[in-house]
């Protein structure tokens, strides 16, 4: 589908394996990401569910934090999801400290429970699908919006997906279904902005 | 509409484990270290394998005071362990909201003939496997995760290999078979059919397979990685080293950066020493919890 676009997925931990096979089947290059010299050749990056708080000291251990801002700074899209939402949120709640403070929203994390409460619904999403298989693991909530961000879908009345210029970010895990809409969205995202900087 | 415990929903949250080490734990201060460390999840136990053993006796499910303790002190997951079989102390695990259930051969079973109907539960299982007949009767029962057995408690990674290399070997194996010979592979693994023609067409197990029993260095997690493990548990190497924080973050950052030898190196230097581990062939034959499940 997309000739020569570059996708990153930062391979810290989590579900790192299922995003590269939904970008495989998009006909995207995908690039698992370990380190901060892989940033340079990709033109958008995943960050895909796991552990937040694994995920976040791994960042820092790793010096990935600057290296991925300068990355957002450059106009790359990134999608952040579940996890990975959390980790590019500017404020989370119960005084967690940010990892990338980018996505100019307030997350809070298991909002809706234990894994007991883990539930998976179909959900319409705003210019991506009307009946998206969503699977909510543990997964965090956006309680608070900026005003430059939009807000593509709500469950139970709580905002989970939203997008802020080069930025998506969802608290379910699109990536354990076999849909591929999300990410052919975040694709074109990632067109326009080579397309921009051309 | 939405729906709680599905089988995506419980596989999952198991997928999002992928590439962390899950740490036993028996107090809220353990649970602090291991989160602080990097560990995906805790496993919250009354005594860690190696006491387990070495105390003998009957090991029941943990006081679930203890289990409140954890649940309440960290923000990741938390599993607890309930016998074989004792369908009720995995109920009760499951009402204090446990998040993963492990119905493990390192506790005392409660039933020699059969294990729990897990398929019935809204919280997911994991369950212990050494070949891969085992580890598709689990999932036939409901388990959406497998881990190895190996043999906990010894800090020896022996058997943890031995069962990681026979289960891939065995997914090869049918992977490349023809279909028409997969009915009497069914019946020689003792495997559910509909089950191994799944792993036939896609060469891999439906669920997530993480290394257990006797991971006790930095470089054994990375051994069992390379052998195509989705994660670790680690036992009781963490707590019965002689730096338990230390070696709980060079053993996470060992699973993250597996392929990464110079580094596994830097952080294998002047770690303390491991556990004091256990030659297999020094245990009796009724103290292997290897044996334990069928």
């Amino acid at each position: 589908m997309a000739g020569n676009i570059k996708v990153g997925v930062l391979a810290l931990q989590g579900a790192v394996r299922e995003h590269i096979q939904i970008l495989d089947k998009l006909g995207v290059e995908a690039v698992a990401v370990k380190r901060k010299e892989q940033l340079v050749d990709v033109d958008g990056l995943i960050i895909p569910g796991g552990e937040s708080t694994t995920i976040g000291k791994l960042l820092r251990q790793y010096d990935l934090q600057a290296p991925i801002l300068e990355f957002h700074a450059k106009g790359k899209p990134i999608f952040g999801t579940c996890a990975g939402l959390i980790i590019i949120a500017k404020h989370i709640t119960e005084n967690n400290e940010p990892h990338l403070p980018l996505l100019n929203v307030t997350v809070q994390r298991n909002a809706f429970g234990r894994q007991v409460d883990s539930f998976e619904a179909d959900l319409p999403i705003k210019d991506v699908a009307e009946d998206f298989q969503a699977v909510f693991i543990r997964a965090p909530l956006i309680t608070e919006v900026g005003a430059d961000v939009e807000v593509l879908s709500t469950v139970k009345d709580q905002v989970v997906a939203v997008k802020q210029e080069n930025l998506l970010g969802i608290s379910f895990h699109p990536e354990l279904t076999d849909d591929t809409r999300l990410h052919a969205y975040f694709l074109n995202m990632v067109k326009k902005a080579i397309e921009k900087h051309q | 509409m939405t729906q709680t415990g599905t089988d995506r929903v419980k596989r999952g949250m198991a997928e999002m484990q992928k590439g962390g080490v899950i740490m036993d734990v028996v107090n809220a201060e353990q649970a602090k270290i291991a989160e602080e460390a990097g560990a995906v999840a805790v496993m919250a136990l009354e005594r860690v394998p190696s006491d387990i053993r070495a105390a003998g006796g009957v090991a029941r499910m943990a006081d679930l005071k203890i289990v409140e303790e954890v649940l309440k002190a960290v923000s990741i997951p938390v599993m607890a362990k309930a016998r074989i079989g004792h369908f009720v102390e995995a109920r009760l695990l499951e009402s204090m909201g446990v998040d993963y259930i492990d119905e493990s051969e390192v506790l005392t079973p409660a039933d020699e003939v059969y294990h729990i109907d897990k398929s019935t539960f809204t919280v997911p299982f994991v369950c212990g496997a050494r070949n891969l007949g085992e580890a598709l009767r689990r999932i036939g029962e409901g388990a959406s995760m497998i881990r190895t057995k190996g043999e906990p408690g010894t800090g020896n990674i022996v058997e943890a290999v031995r069962h990681m290399r026979m289960m891939q070997s065995q997914i090869r194996k049918v992977t490349g078979m023809s279909r028409d010979e997969l009915m009497t592979e069914a019946k020689e693994l003792g495997a559910p059919y509909e089950l191994l023609l799944q792993i036939h067409q896609t060469g891999k197990l439906p669920v997530v397979n993480f290394a257990a029993g006797g991971v006790a260095t930095p470089a054994d997690a990375a051994l069992m990685m390379h052998l195509g493990s989705d994660g670790v548990f680690v036992g009781s190497g963490i707590f019965k080293s002689s730096n338990p924080a230390k070696f709980a973050k060079a053993i996470v950052e060992a699973t993250t950066h597996y392929e990464d030898f110079a580094l596994i190196a830097q952080l294998s230097k002047d770690l303390g020493s491991p556990m004091t581990g256990i030659e297999i062939s020094k245990l009796e034959a009724h103290e292997r919890m290897q044996e334990r499940g069928w």
